[in-house]
Parts: structure tokens; sequence; C-alpha cells
């Protein structure tokens, strides 16, 4: 219904097969001019390597890049929340200034892009039509020796991506159920176990890599 | 706010999700916040909520952006991000100290009666939040709730008829659970504690004075 299960037409770019069309590399030359690697192409697939050009080179393109496939979709979140579709707009750009400003507090080992934009758009929305404060965790930020590792990056982002076909996956019906339910429309049910959705390799995962963090602050 | 590992009563799903949806009043959302800075395994349950936010993020619909957006939101980003405010220094998690305006030292604490205190922090009025001290060895009054009852424990630990909760512990209470809660011999305990519905003491003059205390 909303246009995302219909990918027959997708061909995957490589062994991991890509979910959607708006996913493919976008930079000219990484269009199979040369056969990138599994990792390379995961990463790019996952608009991980944006988010470093913006926090690099402030490279406006990437930027570019990232504003046409996320801001339309933010909007719709926010709208969906109840905005107006000018107010949804006017904090739209927020978001993608905020993402912008704190592109180098991103941490590709424990979030995809997407869901980080998630976070950003849910903050703004419980910030500006809500009107309340949003309590955050306490930061726990990696020391300069201690950047994530590449293979903790590849599996999180490969499994954010396994989640997100999932849930495209779903019979539109039961997709629904999941996202009233999650957005408290609905008394909720665990979703994980009425889906099948892989959350629980995600959990583990994370908890992994947190206590890795804790070790590395003491 | 040790002994992490130790941590034996954890947030429920519905509250993870809830949190990581946006969808709690903001006095959950403290407690929520506070108890994921001390719990590890509550924090990747909750960054796994967040993914779930992505991929709806990614897989919705969407809205097409006004002629000119990408400008607009450079010339936005040209302005600089809004300062972060500093935070002072404390002894509890950085979302509570948020709260308190510093730490424990800094709680503007006010008798409750039976020599336990407690400071209503200020949050949006769908829920209350609230610290609570109750000296070591005392009680606060026998109660139910008539909404759900968060009850993170700071420092010290307590007891109720359910078990015992120790540093970093959250009690998820709901209306069937009617309970005394006492604090250990040996330390002060120290409570975050957020209600979305007015506690029920069950003896008279505590109920007469819950307008009052805000409780």
């Amino acid at each position: 219904m909303f246009g995302i299960l219909d990918r027959s037409h997708e061909t995957g770019a490589s062994e991991y097969q890509v979910p959607y069309g708006a996913l493919k590399p976008i930079r000219p030359h990484c269009q199979k001019a040369n056969t990138p690697t599994v990792k390379k192409t995961v990463l790019q697939n996952t608009w991980v390597e944006h988010l470093k050009r913006i926090q690099a080179d402030q490279d406006q393109r990437a930027f570019a890049e990232l504003f046409a496939h996320f801001a339309p979709r933010v909007k719709a979140f926010l709208m969906k929340s109840g905005a107006s579709p000018s107010m949804a707009e006017e904090c739209t750009q927020e978001v993608m200034a905020t993402l912008w400003h704190k592109a180098h507090l991103f941490d590709p080992s424990r979030a995809s892009v997407a869901t980080w934009i998630f976070t950003i758009a849910r903050n703004k929305k419980i910030d500006a039509l809500r009107k309340q404060r949003r309590p955050e965790p306490e930061n726990l930020e990696w020391g300069p020796e201690a950047e994530p590792e590449a293979a903790d990056i590849l599996v999180l982002q490969q499994e954010s991506q396994q989640l997100t076909e999932a849930m495209t996956a779903l019979p539109s019906q039961q997709r629904e159920l999941i996202e009233k339910a999650y957005f408290g429309d609905l008394s909720h049910s665990e979703i994980a176990a009425e889906t099948g959705l892989p959350l629980g390799t995600i959990k583990s995962r994370l908890r992994l890599a947190l206590s890795k963090l804790r070790q590395t602050m003491k | 706010m040790n002994n992490m590992t130790q941590i034996k009563h954890h947030l429920t799903d519905q509250l993870l999700i809830g949190y990581a949806a946006g969808t709690l009043p903001e006095a959950f959302n403290l407690v929520v916040a506070t108890h994921l800075s001390m719990c590890d395994s509550c924090r990747a349950a909750a960054q796994a909520y967040d993914a779930i936010g992505g991929a709806f993020l990614e897989t919705d619909a969407q809205a097409s952006m006004d002629e000119g957006a990408l400008e607009e939101t450079l010339a936005l980003i040209g302005k600089g991000p809004s300062a972060a405010k500093p935070m002072a220094a404390s002894d509890v998690p950085s979302p509570l100290g948020a709260y308190i305006g510093g730490g424990l030292g800094d709680v503007k604490w006010r008798s409750v009666g039976m020599g336990v205190r407690q400071a209503v922090l200020s949050t949006s009025k769908s829920a209350t939040a609230r610290l609570l001290y109750i000296p070591a060895g005392a009680a606060v009054p026998d109660h139910g709730h008539r909404g759900t009852e968060l009850t993170l424990v700071l420092q010290g630990a307590f007891r109720d008829a359910t078990a015992r909760f120790a540093a970093g512990d959250v009690e998820v209470a709901n209306e069937d659970l009617n309970h005394t809660p006492v604090a250990e011999i040996g330390e002060d305990c120290i409570c975050l504690a957020a209600t979305d519905a007015p506690l029920r003491f069950n003896s008279w003059i505590p109920r007469m004075a819950q307008p009052f205390l805000r409780i």
C-alpha cells in the first residue's frame, strides 16, 4: 500500500540483495565500473559513507543525496504524528540540519543511518509537537583509541538491512499491526515473537558492543 | 551507581518500545533514560527498538518536500548548531542530572512524614516524576495505583511483598499491586519514581494530603 512491497523489478547489484531501489549506489563511480568488495557495497548501500563525507569534508553533494532520500520520509513521519504539512516541512529541515551538525556523533556500529535519523525525527516530534523535553541516556562515546571495529559496523549494518527486508516482506496487514503496536495505537504484543523479526540477534549484538564499550571506558 | 552487572529488575518491552517510538509521557521517559544509563541490556534492547523505527522510516510513505527545501536547509546549516547546554557535574546519570540541575546534593527535598522526603521534578502534566528519599529501615506508606508506577533505585535498596530492589533495579507496578516499599537497614534509599495517575494511599491521612503533596 505504500508502494514498498513491489520490489520484484529490482536486481541485486552484488551478492547482497539490495532491498530497495533508493538504496542503490548513488555516486557515479560506484556503479559497477569496478567490482566493489562485499563490505564496501554493503556500507555504500547503507549511507554510512555519505555521513562520513559530510563529517570529514562538509560534502554538500553527499548531503543532497541523503536529503533527497530521507527528507520526504521524515516529513511523512511527522505528518503521520500530527504535524501540519508546513510544520512538518519546517521540522524536517531542522532534522536534516541536525544530521549535518551531529554527523560526528553517528556510530555505525550501533545504528543504521535510517535508525539514527529516525531517532532525531522522533526527538523533534516530542520537542516540537508534544512540547516536551526528551531525556536521553548518558552518552557512551568511543575514546580516541577505541574506534568501533569494522566487523562490528558491518554486522550491525547488515542486520539492520535484514530487519528492513524482513519488515518489507511482511504481509501488509501484519506490518500495519506492528506499526500500530509500535506507535502505541494498539495494545502491545511481543513484536518479535509475533512476527519472527530478527530482533533477538540485534539485541545480543548491541549488548556485546556496549559491554565492549564499557570495558574501553574503564 | 556501580554494580551495573547486578541489575535484576529491568524495564518491560512495552516501556522500551514506547521510549523508542516516543509515545511515553515525559516522566516515564526520564525513568527509562536514567535506567538505560545504568543498564546495558536494556540499552541494547532500546537500540534494537530504535532500529524498528528506522525500518519503518525507510519503508513507509513519503511526502514531497517543498521546492527549494534543500537550499533552505543548507542555509539553516550555515547558521550553525544550536548551542548545547553545559552539563553540571553530577552523581546521578546525566538525564536525571539535567532535571535536578546538578546532583543529589542539589535536590530540594520536602518532608512527606515518617522521615520520608520527596522532590517533584518538572515534567509535562500527563505523568509525575519525583525523587523519594526513604531513610534506612523506613517505609513508604502502603499504597495502590490507579495507573502505572515506575520506581528506579538510585541508592540503597528497598523490599516490598514482591522482591528486593537495589541500585539500578526498576519496579514496574500496575494497579493490581498494593505495596509497602521498605528501605533496607544500612543505607538510606533514594529512588526516582514516575506515576501516570495519582497514588492511592490506603490510609485516611495520606489520602487527604495527596493533593498537597502532588503524588
